[in-house]
């Protein structure tokens, strides 16, 4: 713990380990607001096991499979254009986070069919078709839409940052030597694919 | 462990995000064949395995905490420890309700 190991950078006017640090920091109540409603989910399906593999039937494993394989994908884009840009390869790295922003429309777009089935089906809070259902099927639903919205919420949020970060590498705001605004937007982006590991199995693979 | 000055002696390299991709998208399709298989209760302690490992793949590789200073590992953990502490405490009071 000297002090000494302050002055490599002593020149330099900002804080790259404080900026993900703080990143980091909101990524734990990120954990915590999803922690929680995996808290939920847990006890419900522990008090409803059979109700909720009924209920998991519903929901197309091939599309959760689908949209899974295109949020690892750009996660791996998004991860690919940090290294880009500490190469400086400027363009490279721009074309890379629009094909992340992309991917995660194209998550969106599958994710607005999937639930349209559904609504077509009958099967939406509330609905007359889910409140005929047993108690712990209407918990199933409510939960999947509830924890996937949030977690859809999440990924508009993501696109936008993405953006804005594209926006800053194409005006040479974000160089090869100042990123960390373009790690810390990766590190939201990996926190969703995250949240998505887990939703996957948990939803889709329960039959 | 203060061998990795960030900005200095970071790697660069594409391989290795595009290694952890192809991990990442065989361990989905591990998954889902498991899933399908009968294997009873087994299924959702295999599911989870699997899905810890993916995150932990993101988490050192993706998002860097390979190369991160130790204080980055101490807070992962921590977050992690107060999620898990949270678990256990609804578990056991849920289960002498």
């Amino acid at each position: 713990m000297s002090s000494a190991s302050h002055s490599s950078t002593a020149h330099v006017h900002r804080d790259d380990v404080g900026s993900r640090m703080g990143m980091w920091l909101f990524l734990f109540t990120e954990l915590l607001l999803f922690g929680g409603l995996f808290i939920l989910y847990s006890v419900y399906r522990f008090q409803y096991a059979d109700d909720f593999h009924l209920a998991a039937k519903e929901l197309n494993t091939i599309l959760g499979a689908f949209n899974t394989a295109v949020l690892l994908t750009s996660s791996l884009t998004m991860a690919l254009s940090i290294v880009a840009i500490q190469r400086d390869q400027r363009t490279l790295s721009l074309f890379l986070q629009i094909i992340t922003i992309v991917l995660a429309l194209f998550f969106l777009v599958n994710k607005f069919f999937e639930w349209t089935a559904k609504f077509h089906h009958g099967i939406y809070p509330g609905s007359e078709e889910l409140l005929s259902k047993s108690s712990g099927e209407i918990l199933f639903f409510g939960l999947y839409y509830v924890m996937t919205g949030l977690h859809g919420i999440h990924v508009i949020v993501g696109m936008f940052l993405i953006a804005v970060m594209a926006r800053m590498t194409r005006r040479g705001t974000i160089t090869h030597d100042n990123y960390v605004r373009l790690e810390n937007a990766g590190l939201y982006w990996h926190l969703v694919d995250i949240i998505w590991i887990f939703l996957f199995p948990l939803f889709y693979l329960i039959t | 462990m203060e061998k990795h000055d960030y900005y200095n002696e970071h790697s660069h390299s594409y391989a290795i995000y595009i290694l952890v991709w192809l991990a990442l998208m065989a361990l989905t399709a591990v998954t889902v064949a498991v899933a399908g298989m009968n294997i009873g209760r087994f299924t959702v302690v295999t599911a989870l395995t699997i899905a810890a490992f993916k995150a932990y793949l993101v988490l050192t590789i993706f998002m860097h905490l390979r190369s991160e200073t130790k204080t980055f590992l101490v807070f992962v953990i921590v977050a992690l420890l107060f999620l898990g502490i949270s678990f256990v405490l609804l578990f056991s009071d849920y289960s002498f309700h």
